[in-house]
């Protein structure tokens, strides 16, 4: 494996007295591509809320790139992090929600040309030449001058996932891209995807419910249960022969149902 | 059986007679009442745009995460809410001067109905911004957007186009709150009314077209809000290109 890019240290999330991740430990490499995938409810969701500083950890340390994400060394000891501190360690995630959460007053363009100049200062000019190049990426730049509203879903999901590599993050997590989707557009949202996965260095961590398309582009697969990880290795190991019995019962399920 | 025509022509010439005996006489209060009427709008416009900027202001308070502000913005809602405006124009125009702090009945008039209007917009934008979708504000979370700009540029444009249409119940009560400055003297278009009916008698006239004229100004504020809700909404409509 190369560098060690994401590690997740005995983190623990409760929501009242449910536990959701259950002291998980997690490591991921640079450049890696994890699929998660488990029942609803296991947590696989938490992890990437958790790595995106939507929820906060209420045990364990997150680190990038070595570096505590949820806490601050200051002194010599680990504290709380700052707003400061997340808003700089988040400039390394990007993340794809389930719903796209596209902003529906803006262009496809604006969407992805104005959080840079925001957040990272980008020149207007410079970060509008960005966004088309990446809508070019993602097969929509005939679509820039339309507001989110007036696309499919898997076309918002595309401009969403342009929006998302615009702030050049080094980690992308997708949060079920394609749940929302009608079947006829899943396609080319996992295409996209499965390019960001081949020809690019991004590390990634991807909760899906497609297992097919979770073997194909993953380099390893977790399966989650009842927030803690039941089972993980090599697609081939974990989906086409599972050791664990909880893992075997859920995909027969999920076989079952395709 | 079919009424005949010569019938229909006496409750015309009825109507008609009682039209002219009734409003041949405008002229005579028409120039005051218009004169009253260029003092409501003076107060009435530059009231609504502070009016919105106090509940912008207030709303996004309410919503702080200092609580020393959100604290201010609730006793500025519940005092201002809570108290009859025309109290409210009393304490400005009447009190404060006790106290040192003289206002023009002018001035007097613009706080009082904006920091009452205000504060019914403060609930108005509270309830907007707090509908916006979770999901924009992790987006803008994910995408490190700062904070100033999140609500410039994300929240508060689509906050506002959830708030159109109770903003514009709230311009319409703002509008006929202003019936209540001739309490500091100010003679806008009611007052004018009220003299012109102790000059002239003509009661029946000068309440007629004063309700006209409170009603016409509604209706423009009102196909002002329909404008700007589609003005608002082309975007967000659905419908695939």
């Amino acid at each position: 494996m190369a560098d060690e890019k994401i590690r997740f240290e005995a983190v623990s999330k409760r929501y009242g007295s449910l536990t959701v991740l259950d002291q998980l430990d997690l490591s991921i490499g640079a450049g890696e591509v994890v699929s998660i995938i488990g029942p609803s409810g296991s947590g696989k969701t938490t992890v990437l809320r958790c790595l995106m500083t939507l929820e906060p950890v209420d045990d364990g340390v997150i680190w990038i790139d070595g570096i505590p994400l949820n806490k601050e060394l200051r002194s010599g000891a680990l504290i709380e992090a700052s707003p400061a501190h997340l808003r700089r360690m988040r400039t390394k995630l990007g993340m794809v929600f389930q719903n796209f959460n596209l902003f529906p007053h803006m262009t496809i363009l604006q969407n992805c040309s104005e959080p840079p100049v925001y957040a990272l200062g980008a020149k207007p000019t410079e970060a509008r030449s960005r966004a088309v190049d990446l809508l070019k990426m993602v097969g929509m730049e005939s679509k820039q001058d339309h507001y989110p509203a007036q696309l499919s879903g898997g076309q918002q999901q595309r401009a969403a996932i342009a929006r998302t590599l615009a702030m050049q993050p080094e980690i992308l997590v997708f949060d079920e891209p394609t749940s929302a989707l009608d079947p006829e557009t899943i396609g080319e949202v996992t295409e996209v995807i499965r390019a960001l996965a081949t020809k690019h260095s991004y590390t990634m961590l991807l909760v899906t419910h497609q297992i097919d398309f979770a073997r194909d582009i993953s380099d390893r697969i977790c399966f989650f249960d009842k927030g803690r990880i039941v089972e993980q290795g090599p697609p081939d190991a974990v989906i086409d022969s599972p050791k664990e019995t909880r893992t075997q019962q859920f995909l027969r399920k999920v076989a079952k149902a395709r | 059986m079919t009424p005949r025509p010569t019938a229909m022509l006496i409750p015309i010439a009825f109507l008609g007679g009682l039209y002219f005996a009734v409003f041949s006489n405008v002229a005579s209060f028409l120039p005051a009442l218009l004169n009253g009427l260029t003092v409501t709008i003076q107060v009435a416009i530059p009231s609504a745009i502070l009016a919105y900027a106090i509940s912008v202001a207030a709303g996004l308070g309410r919503l702080s995460r200092n609580a020393a502000v959100r604290l201010m913005s609730g006793a500025y809602v519940e005092i201002f809410r809570g108290v009859s405006l025309l109290v409210i124009l009393f304490w400005l125009f009447f009190v404060l001067p006790e106290f040192g702090l003289t206002l023009s009945p002018y001035v007097a008039a613009l706080l009082g109905i904006s920091l009452n209007a205000g504060a019914y917009g403060a609930e108005i934008i509270r309830g907007a911004v707090q509908a916006v979708p979770r999901g924009q504000y992790e987006a803008c979370v994910t995408l490190n957007m700062p904070g100033w700009r999140k609500y410039s540029r994300i929240i508060l444009p689509q906050a506002l186009i959830i708030a159109v249409p109770a903003l514009t119940n709230m311009t319409i009560e703002l509008l006929k709150g202003t019936a209540l400055v001739s309490a500091v003297t100010l003679v806008d278009v009611t007052a004018a009314g009220v003299r012109q009916n102790q000059l002239t008698y003509r009661t029946i006239e000068i309440f007629s077209v004063l309700a006209l004229i409170y009603f016409c100004l509604s209706q423009v504020v009102r196909f002002a809000g329909a404008l700007l809700e589609t003005g608002f909404n082309r975007h967000l409509r659905t419908g695939r290109s």
